[in-house]
């Protein structure tokens, strides 16, 4: 008990040592009053049903691309390409939903998220083939999958796949306002929310209670005691790099379908790489993922009324974002080290 | 005058323009994580030294009206940058490459936080050595302006090359890269090594980072940099972890980036971002033909998170 005691305590303690840091640079650098600055972000991010509304829509993306990193970390491999999937995902299903668009909406939606599933599976699949069978190391690869990704989809936007009427930015045509997903009845937020919910309840239940999940937990403890057992290693990379890589493809779908209801160069805002780093602060646990992108969501919202009150860059909160990761990642190196958190034997 | 009125001439000149120009601060970026890996640590967040190191030259040339003060003091900020981050890996447990990441994120989001107020004005700029003196076309001219961070930095990568095959340190650093326990037998400190040599990488982005704001394109604003951080670590492994390499890369990465607008400004406007893709799907290319499902990438230091 003592455990997951410090379990809570530990991040606890990066939160607050975070929170510190960044009130002494707006004290210190902007002159703004930090307690006044933190009543404002928590009012920004939670304090009312809009700020709710907005908080949740930011956390939609961050909760589906985190499970790029999340699903392939659980067996040891640490991918970063979750941009480059979710940019090819949202131009698959971009590309699905202008070529079947006077179908039913219904049977387009579907489309549009096979199609994304499968581009942005295949897309991370393959850093898992490379790194399973050719020894290519999957997080440089990755990251440049995610390069060839922008550069793709520059290419289909402004070639292939370009509305001639999009002059300022190329987009590619619009899927259709009546093929669109819309958003949870009663609110703003858009179904993607929902998705990326569903997804982190399904691979939890996944992980904890199939032969699958198990097999997968004992690949990433020691993969050649997996191997001895029998297990095929490379079957669960290219199925773990795959799924996730699907769902970062479906946070590219839902920010066609959902936001923007084209593909564009919005597509590759930083999402993916939000994703990373919110699937470390979760340590890929996938329950954990849902609360840590609310609560990023959440300081991402907060920059609006920063900016407008206190006159600070909108910037400010992701300095704030940047250190709180920061702060997680170097409190890894406390865990076991308190006496106070220490199980009493015998 | 345009690139049309010297034809298809214009394609290779525009080229070597680009690879001067645009290249310089990839050669800055390569070459000091370059070092950084060699030492054995892999860091991920030169992007927002990059971007904090043009945010702070610019505002330092705007306010103290030297633009060699700026490149200075850029050059120490991404020290400190560097420094944060080998201090924090040095740490047991803690992740290089996602605290990377972190401080990626970090620098990038301090740059525009503290650069706000210098985005309208304009700074003075560095200035360039005409090397073009003997032609009358005005492109070749333009295409031989070199500025002098352009030598410095094929001064730095002969150093380093240089540093890393016949000094003591040299041997040291490249020792904490591929065994740390032939470090600790040579009575050398590892983390101390690690420290100074991600410092100095840090310290040689933040100068490519001035270069951004101070000379090409030569303006502070949130759009600075387009990934030339990030690229940096494709290209040191597209360099197979070699100074001088990473020099002739950096050009290579510098032509190919202006390959694109040069084609199209003869008239070949599709596949034009393709083209764009091309230093990263040769990488890719590279890592898959010197890797083998028993070993990892060749001439790749052997204490490199990644390489495990």
């Amino acid at each position: 008990m003592t455990a997951s005691l410090e379990r809570i305590a530990v991040p606890a303690l990066a939160l607050l040592a975070s929170a510190v840091v960044f009130g002494l640079l707006l004290a210190i650098y902007a002159h703004v009053d930090p307690l006044e600055a933190f009543a404002l972000m928590y009012q920004g991010a939670f304090g009312s049903w809009f700020s709710w509304q907005n908080t949740l829509t930011r956390a939609a993306p961050l909760i589906l691309t985190a499970l790029c990193t999340a699903l392939p970390a659980r067996m040891g491999l640490m991918i970063i390409g979750n941009e480059g999937a979710l940019v090819v995902g949202g131009v698959a299903a971009a590309a699905a939903g202008i070529a079947v668009t006077n179908a039913p909406p219904l049977i387009v939606q579907l489309a549009m998220a096979v199609a994304a599933m499968i581009a942005g599976g295949a897309w991370i699949a393959l850093a898992g083939g490379l790194r399973q069978w050719r020894g290519v190391n999957e997080t440089i690869s990755s990251l440049l999958l995610t390069y060839i990704a922008i550069a793709l989809m520059n290419h289909f936007v402004e070639g292939p796949l370009r509305d001639p009427s999009s002059l300022n930015k190329p987009s590619t045509w619009p899927i259709g306002d009546a093929n669109m997903i819309g958003t949870i009845p009663g609110t703003d937020v858009h179904w993607g929310l929902v998705y990326g919910v569903v997804a982190c309840g399904v691979i939890w239940l996944f992980q904890r209670f199939t032969t699958w999940g198990f097999a997968m937990q004992v690949i990433g403890g020691n993969p050649k005691t997996a191997r001895m057992m029998g297990l095929d290693v490379g079957r669960y990379v290219l199925l773990a790099c795959g799924a996730g890589g699907a769902f970062a493809g479906l946070a590219g779908m839902v920010e066609v379908a959902a936001v923007h209801g084209k593909a564009n160069a919005s597509l590759a805002v930083g999402y993916g790489y939000s994703g990373i780093l919110v699937s470390f602060l979760a340590r890929h646990h996938p329950l954990a993922i849902v609360p840590v992108a609310i609560l990023l969501g959440g300081i991402g919202a907060s920059g609006g009324l920063l900016q407008r009150r206190l006159d600070l860059p909108d910037a400010a909160v992701v300095v704030l974002q940047g250190i709180i990761f920061v702060a997680i990642l170097a409190s890894e190196t406390l865990y076991g080290r308190f006496k106070f958190f220490r199980v009493k034997e015998g | 005058m345009d690139n049309t009125s010297l034809g298809l001439w214009g394609v290779p000149l525009a080229m070597l323009a680009g690879a001067i120009r645009v290249s310089t601060p990839f050669i800055f970026v390569s070459v000091g994580e370059c070092l950084t890996e060699r030492s054995g640590r892999i860091n991920l967040g030169l992007e927002g030294t990059l971007v904090m190191g043009a945010m702070s030259a610019y505002g330092v040339a705007l306010v103290s009206g030297s633009p060699w003060l700026g490149v200075l003091v850029a050059a120490g900020v991404g020290l400190l940058l560097g420094a944060l981050h080998a201090g924090i890996c040095q740490l047991p447990r803690v992740n290089d490459i996602a605290t990377g990441i972190g401080l990626m994120l970090f620098g990038t989001g301090l740059a525009f936080f503290l650069g706000k107020p210098y985005i309208q004005p304009k700074a003075p700029n560095l200035d360039a050595i005409d090397l073009g003196w003997w032609s009358s076309i005005p492109q070749v001219r333009q295409a031989l302006q070199v500025n002098y961070l352009f030598i410095v930095g094929i001064i730095l990568a002969f150093a380093l090359a240089w540093a890393l095959k016949n000094t003591r340190w040299g041997l040291i650093v490249r020792l904490a890269g591929e065994s740390v326990d032939a470090a600790l037998a040579m009575g050398a400190s590892v983390g101390r090594t690690r420290l100074i040599a991600t410092s100095i990488g840090g310290a040689f982005a933040g100068v490519g980072g001035a270069f951004l704001s101070l000379y090409y394109p030569g303006s502070w604003n949130e759009r600075i940099s387009s990934g030339q951080g990030l690229m940096a670590v494709a290209l040191v492994i597209f360099a197979r972890w070699d100074p001088m390499r990473c020099f002739y890369a950096a050009l290579l990465f510098g032509g190919a980036g202006a390959l694109g607008p040069a084609l199209q400004s003869v008239g070949i406007t599709s596949g034009y971002h393709l083209f764009n893709a091309a230093p990263y799907i040769l990488t890719l290319a590279i890592m898959i033909a010197t890797s083998s499902a028993k070993h990892s990438a060749r001439d790749m230091p052997g204490e490199l998170s990644m390489a495990k």
